[in-house]
């Protein structure tokens, strides 16, 4: 069987650019936003699983910090989203 | 050491049985932000006939829905209910990602079904660990669960139950007379129905009567299960909480299904048996063992259960001699006095298979080692290609019927707390 996605308009699937390290860890680098603008990622100041009750979702939860503000990025397996502000 | 501030010896377990409230309802409204707030229940598909309440959030539970009631009687006590499919896979994530968070204090750990679990965290303070616990599945799975913390399995498990949600209930040595004694009976593991029903008429209502009552008598009316329950009521269930590499012990592998339409003759019944016993031997031979009990359960319209079981002649992983055997055991046991709702199939009494065998001088064995390459080919062949790429002709009979694919629609279930046999 396979998991079924649900879809709610807070929760914005996004394209991400990452790097891959050796040693497994994933590191995002900057993401693409639904209206097309790319955002780079100034630093990644936190890593832990999160659940996100704005989207509705769970995943390992990426904090980090974009042009100055704190965003969240949560990988769920293999996609990443974010919550709409 | 300290068991929830109370000073206990060394020796002394310390237990917690973790229980995610309303699990699967819990993890559909995390999901989906528009139905928190409202009544919701996670529903089988009633065009398939599995239309019965699976789990229900708090809302639904006051307007008095109960978990297994049919989703129409559902609505009619609450209209406006909010009713979802079941998503198993995302449930299965879950229960993995819990029992990451119970591998980080220990590792035995023993599931009990998708939303429960025993740890045993001896030597540590069982209550902060449960708190601890507690904290981390709200902040990182977004739901909650109610852990019981004793020194032992039974104890553990009645202490989940008794705050909701989100809660922590020690039931200690010091104060389990006071929690669990004054809890009903029912509410004690394997106190079902008809144990119930024979308790209630010697006047024991309660755990704590039933702890009161003498062993001798319990045996009596229940047989060997009174003596356990009289230790379980006593807090004296010495059980381990199994590790995690014993968890995959497997006792038997087995296949029901509840169908689209009644079953009204053999036919229908060859065809379902056909498509369960190739699920069953697709899976032990998955599991590389070997059976030697068939068993069949069946349930009529009336919902009326059998459950009949029989040894082979030699142990087998090939559907046609497990399917002609639950065939045979139906035959004998099933007079058609009724429909049939639901059928199931079960293989016990494994062994490896590859061992030393003993074979026949009666059966053609290479005939039977051809049956089973076969089968194997046709398992890489479906692994490849879909389970529906090679079907054998008797299930095309009937296409509704012959369309289940229970192994690839298989979900894992509880299995009994009694893994290696009942011991009194």
């Amino acid at each position: 069987m396979i998991e079924r996605q649900y879809d709610h308009p807070d929760k914005i699937y996004v394209q991400v650019e990452a790097t891959f390290y050796p040693d497994g860890r994933i590191e995002p680098k900057s993401f693409l936003w639904d209206d097309g603008r790319r955002f780079d990622i100034d630093r990644v100041t936190d890593v832990r699983r999160a659940a996100s009750l704005k989207a509705g979702g769970i995943g390992t939860r990426y904090t980090c910090k974009v042009l100055g503000r704190t965003a969240y990025l949560y990988r769920e397996e293999d996609k990443w989203f974010m919550e709409r502000r | 050491m300290f068991l929830g501030g109370e000073y206990v010896s060394p020796k002394e377990r310390v237990i917690l049985h973790s229980d995610m409230n309303n699990f699967y309802a819990s993890v559909e409204c995390l999901h989906r932000p528009e139905i928190r707030g409202k009544a919701v229940v996670v529903g089988g598909d009633e065009e398939a006939r599995h239309g019965i309440v699976l789990a229900k959030n708090y809302i639904a539970k006051k307007a008095g829905i109960k978990t297994a009631e049919t989703l129409w009687q559902a609505r009619i006590k609450c209209p406006g209910l909010i009713v979802v499919p079941p998503n198993y896979p995302l449930y299965l994530r879950y229960a993995k990602y819990a029992r990451e968070i119970y591998e980080c204090y220990t590792d035995q750990i023993e599931p009990f079904g998708l939303d429960e679990a025993w740890l045993d965290v001896s030597g540590n303070d069982g209550v902060m660990v449960a708190d601890e616990i507690r904290q981390r599945i709200k902040a990182e799975l977004g739901v909650t669960v109610s852990i019981g913390v004793s020194y032992n399995k039974i104890f553990a498990k009645l202490g989940s139950d008794i705050k909701k949600p989100d809660a922590t209930t020690l039931v200690s040595r010091e104060n389990y007379q006071a929690i669990a004694w004054p809890l009903p009976v029912g509410d004690l593991l394997y106190v079902g129905p008809s144990t119930q029903k024979k308790l209630y008429w010697q006047g024991v209502s309660t755990i704590g009567e039933l702890a009161a009552m003498p062993v001798d008598c319990l045996q009596r009316l229940l047989g060997k299960v009174g003596c356990v329950l009289h230790a379980f009521a006593n807090g004296l269930d010495q059980s381990p909480v199994a590790r995690l590499s014993q968890e995959s012990l497997i006792k038997s592998i087995g296949n029901s299904t509840t169908t689209p339409r009644d079953l009204v003759c053999d036919d229908d019944v060859r065809i379902l048996l056909f498509v369960l016993c190739e699920s069953v031997c697709a899976r032990m031979r998955e599991q590389g063992v070997l059976s030697r009990t068939v068993a069949i359960t069946l349930r009529d319209s009336e919902l009326f259960s059998v459950d009949r079981q029989d040894k082979l002649k030699a142990p087998s992983c090939i559907s046609g001699e497990i399917a002609d055997a639950a065939m045979q055991l139906f035959r004998q046991h099933y007079t058609w006095h009724q429909p049939i709702r639901s059928l199931g199939v079960r293989c016990t009494d494994l062994v490896p298979a590859g061992g030393l065998q003993q074979i026949s001088f009666f059966d053609d064995e290479v005939n039977r080692q051809r049956r089973e390459a076969l089968e194997r080919t046709v398992d890489s062949i479906r692994n490849r290609f879909g389970h529906s790429s090679v079907q054998r002709a008797a299930v095309w009979a009937d296409q509704p019927l012959g369309s289940i694919n229970p192994k690839g629609d298989h979900v894992i279930h509880p299995v009994g707390y009694f893994k290696d046999g009942m011991k009194a």
